[in-house]
C-alpha cells in the first residue's frame, strides 16, 4: 500500500503580502510553516501506516525551492519519502494547474497507475488560497473517488470507510481503493518530530521534479495552465454610520438601544 | 456558443435546501445583467414537486434529473451527470452553494470540464467591459479580498458562500419551463456508498437560519458568566454566536462559531459582546442586516461595522439590558393579558 500526503507549504502567521499588480502572494522564507490540515493528513498517513503490512508514505509538495523544508520536517514527522515539485514553469498555477501537476506526479509516482490500495491524503483546505478546490480537483483528473470532510478513515481489503462531517450530520461512507481523502481537524493530534527522524530529514535527499519531467508543457501549467485570473486584490471595506453611546449609570445608553431596536422593528 | 447562468439547487434528504433560493437570487441579477435565461438543475428521486417553486423565485428553466440513484449525494454520479448536462446546455456561467456538496461537486465538475473555478464567492457581477464574471472572494484569512475572472474558459464556475445574500420573495406570476432529463444507467454508476448517515444534535444549532443571534468574545472571561450571553439570547428568541477563542476555550461547541472558520450569518439582528472584531470573525457576520456592539474599548474593531455601539462594561450593561427586556416583556404581557 501506498500512502501519499499532498502536502503544501503556507505562510506561518496572517502577515502575508499580495502582489497587487500580479494578483500573486509574496512569499518570503522564514516564517512557512505546513498547512496545519496537512499535518493533520501527514499524522493520519503515517497512523495508517503503522498498521498496514508493507505500507509506505510519501509527502509531495509543489512550491518554491524553500518548499523542502516543509517536507523535510514532514520526513522528521514520520514520512518515508519526499518528492517536490519546483520550477519556474509551475510558478502562479491555479487549482486546476496545481491540481493536473500533483495529479501527473501521483501517477509518475506510482509507475503508471495508482495501486488497488493506494490512498492519497490531502487538508480540507489551505489556510492562504483557501478553496479547498486541490483534492476533489486531483480525484477527477485520476478519476478515482473522493471523500471530502473526513474525521476518521478505516482501511479494509481494496476499500476504505470514512466518516464525513456535513451540516446535518455525518455520513459514513465506502470507496474503493484507490482514492482521494480530504480531512478536517478532528481526524487526529498531530505528533512530533522524532529523533530517529530528525537525522533521517537531514540526509535525506529530495527529488526536485519539473514539468519536462512529468511530461507536461507550458500550456498544461503555471500561469498558462490556469483558467483563472486574480485580477484584483484588495482589504476588505467596512463601516457603517454608527450611533456611539457611553454606558452611565443612569441608564440612558441602554434605553436608546432598546428604542433603537424598536425603531428598527427587531423587538 | 455558451449561453445562459445555470445554478445547481441543493437536495438534501429529498428536500430543496433553501440556500438554493439565494443562488437563484444570484442568478437571477447576473441573467438579467446579461439579457440571458436563468437555469436550474435539481438532481435527486422526486424533485420534480420544487420546480413550480424554483420558477417562482427567479428561474426560467428548470432541469430535473430523477433517479433513485441520486437520492443521496455522492460525487461520482453527480459528477458525470452535471458534467453532461453542462456539455448539452452549455452556460456560460454555473454556480453552486459553498456548502460541503457545493464544494465537493465543483472541482469535480470543474476539473471534467477542464475550466476555472472560484471559491466562496461573497460577490459576484459582470464586467461591462466584456460580459465576463467578476468572482470576488477572501482569501488568507479574510485578509484580503480578491476579484478573481477566467478569461478564456468556459463555463465560468463559482460556489458562492451561504447567507451571503437574501433570496427573491416568491412571484406566483412568474413563468417557466421544466425539462425532464434521463440519461442512461452507466451515468449513475458509482465507487462510492453511503453506508449510513447519522443526525447530528449538536449540529442542530441553527445559527445560519436565526434571524438574531447574539455573541460574547473572551471579553466574558469564564464559562459561568457566558451564561449571561445565553439568557439574552432566549430573550430575543436568538441563537447563540462565538468566536474562535470562546469555541477554543470550550466555553460553547464549534457549531456557535462566526467567522472565516465558523459559520457565517446574516441575520436581522447580531449583537456582539466582549467581541473585538477581529477580520475573521466579521468575516462571518458583517452582512448582518443590524449590527449592534457593546465593548469597554471604543477603539475596538467591532464599532467600525456596528449600526449601534456602547462603549462600556458589559457586566453592567448586560445585566441592565437583561432587566428593561424582562420589563419590557412584562409590561407588555400585562397589557395584553
Ligand atoms: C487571494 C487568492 C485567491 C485565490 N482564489 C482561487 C480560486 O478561487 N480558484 C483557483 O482556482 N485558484 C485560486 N487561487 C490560487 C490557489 O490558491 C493556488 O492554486 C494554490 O496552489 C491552491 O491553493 P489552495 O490554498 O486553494 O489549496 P486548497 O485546495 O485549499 O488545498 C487543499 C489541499 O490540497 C493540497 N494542496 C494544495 N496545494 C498544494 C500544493 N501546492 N502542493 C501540495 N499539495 C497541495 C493540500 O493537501 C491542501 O491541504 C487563489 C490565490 C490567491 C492568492
Ligand atoms: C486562520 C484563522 C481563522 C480564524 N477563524 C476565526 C473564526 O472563524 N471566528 C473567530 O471569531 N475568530 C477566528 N479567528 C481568531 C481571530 O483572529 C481572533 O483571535 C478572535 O476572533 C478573537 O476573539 P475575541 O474577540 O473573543 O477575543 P479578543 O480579541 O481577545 O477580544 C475580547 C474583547 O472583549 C473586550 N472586553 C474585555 N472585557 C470586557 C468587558 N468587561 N466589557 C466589555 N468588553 C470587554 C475587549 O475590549 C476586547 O475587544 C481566526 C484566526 C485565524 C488566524
Amino acid at each position: 500500500m501506498n500512502i501519499y500526503v499532498l502536502l503544501k507549504q503556507v505562510p506561518g502567521t496572517s502577515d502575508v503580502k499580495m502582489d497587487e499588480e500580479t494578483g500573486t502572494m509574496i512569499r518570503t522564507e522564514h516564517k512557512n510553516v505546513i498547512n496545519p490540515l496537512d499535518e493533520n493528513a501527514l499524522a493520519e498517513a503515517i497512523r495508517l501506516r503503522d498498521v498496514m503490512p508493507e505500507a509506505k508514505v510519501t509527502a509531495i509538495s509543489m512550491g518554491p525551492p524553500h518548499a523542502q523544508k516543509a517536507l523535510r520536517e514532514a520526513i522528521a514527522l514520520g514520512a518515508d519519502e519526499a518528492v517536490l515539485l519546483s520550477h519556474r514553469g509551475f510558478g502562479g498555477s491555479d487549482t486546476l494547474a496545481t491540481s493536473k501537476a500533483l495529479a501527473k506526479a501521483l501517477v509518475t509516482l506510482a509507475g503508471g497507475k495508482l495501486g488497488k490500495n493506494d490512498l492519497v491524503l490531502c487538508g480540507e483546505r489551505a489556510t492562504d488560497g483557501e478553496t479547498g478546490q486541490v483534492g476533489p480537483m486531483v480525484s477527477a483528473i485520476l478519476d478515482v473517488p473522493v471523500v471530502t470532510y473526513v474525521r476518521k478513515i478505516d482501511c479494509e481489503n481494496h476499500a476504505i470507510v470514512a466518516e464525513r462531517v456535513v451540516e446535518e450530520g455525518l455520513e459514513l461512507i465506502k470507496a474503493s481503493l484507490p482514492a482521494v481523502v480530504t480531512v478536517i481537524k478532528d481526524i487526529n493530534q498531530p505528533g512530533f518530530p522524532t529523533l530517529s527522524g530528525k537525522l533521517k530529514a537531514k540526509s535525506r535527499e529530495i527529488p526536485v521534479i519539473t514539468p519536462l519531467d512529468l511530461g507536461l508543457s507550458s500550456d498544461d501549467v503555471g500561469l498558462q495552465g490556469s483558467p483563472t485570473r486574480v485580477v484584483k486584490v484588495f482589504r476588505p471595506r467596512l463601516s457603517r454610520d454608527t450611533i456611539m453611546c457611553r454606558q452611565d449609570s443612569a441608564g440612558t445608553a441602554v434605553d436608546n438601544l432598546i428604542s433603537f431596536l424598536e425603531e428598527r422593528g427587531v423587538v | 456558443m455558451y449561453r445562459g447562468v445555470m445554478i445547481i439547487g441543493e437536495q438534501r434528504g429529498g428536500e430543496l435546501h433553501p440556500v438554493t433560493y439565494e443562488l437563484l437570487a444570484r442568478g437571477r441579477a447576473l441573467a438579467d445583467k446579461l439579457s440571458e435565461e436563468l437555469s436550474c438543475v435539481v438532481l435527486g428521486h422526486d424533485m420534480e414537486r420544487f420546480a413550480e417553486g424554483i420558477i417562482q423565485r427567479g428561474a426560467d428553466v428548470v432541469y430535473i434529473v430523477d433517479n433513485p440513484l441520486l437520492r443521496n449525494f455522492l460525487p461520482r454520479p453527480y459528477t458525470s451527470v452535471l458534467t453532461r448536462l453542462a456539455k448539452e446546455v452549455k452556460p456560460e456561467i454555473v454556480l453552486a452553494a459553498a456548502t460541503t456538496q457545493g464544494r465537493t461537486i465543483m472541482p469535480l465538475v470543474a476539473a471534467k470540464l477542464d475550466t476555472g473555478l472560484t471559491a466562496d464567492c461573497t460577490g459576484l457581477d459582470i464586467d461591462p467591459l466584456d460580459r465576463s464574471l467578476l468572482q470576488t472572494r477572501p482569501a488568507i484569512g479574510g485578509n484580503v479580498m480578491a476579484t478573481i475572472k477566467t478569461p478564456a474558459s468556459r463555463p465560468q464556475m463559482a460556489t458562492v458562500r451561504p447567507k451571503s445574500t437574501k433570496p427573491l420573495s416568491a412571484d406566483k406570476a412568474r413563468s417557466g419551463r421544466v425539462v425532464l432529463k434521463s440519461y442512461e444507467k452507466d451515468m449513475f454508476t458509482t465507487c462510492e456508498e453511503l453506508v449510513r448517515f447519522v443526525k447530528d444534535a449538536t449540529q442542530d444549532v441553527n445559527v445560519q437560519d436565526a434571524d438574531i443571534v447574539v455573541s460574547g468574545g473572551k471579553g466574558l472571561k469564564t464559562r459561568d458568566n457566558f451564561c449571561m450571553i445565553e439568557e439574552l439570547a432566549s430573550l430575543f428568541g436568538a441563537a447563540v454566536g462565538a468566536t474562535r477563542d470562546v469555541v477554543d476555550l470550550g466555553w460553547v461547541g464549534y457549531p456557535h462559531q462566526i467567522g472565516l472558520s465558523g459559520k457565517t450569518v446574516s441575520p436581522k439582528l447580531y449583537i456582539a459582546l466582549g467581541l473585538s472584531g477581529s477580520v475573521q470573525h466579521l468575516a462571518g457576520m458583517q452582512t448582518s442586516e443590524t449590527i449592534v456592539a457593546i465593548n469597554k474599548d471604543p477603539d475596538a474593531q467591532i464599532f467600525k461595522v456596528a449600526d449601534f455601539g456602547i462603549v462600556g462594561d458589559l457586566f453592567d450593561v448586560v445585566p441592565e439590558l437583561i432587566e428593561k427586556l424582562k420589563e419590557r416583556k412584562n409590561g407588555k404581557l400585562r397589557r395584553e393579558g
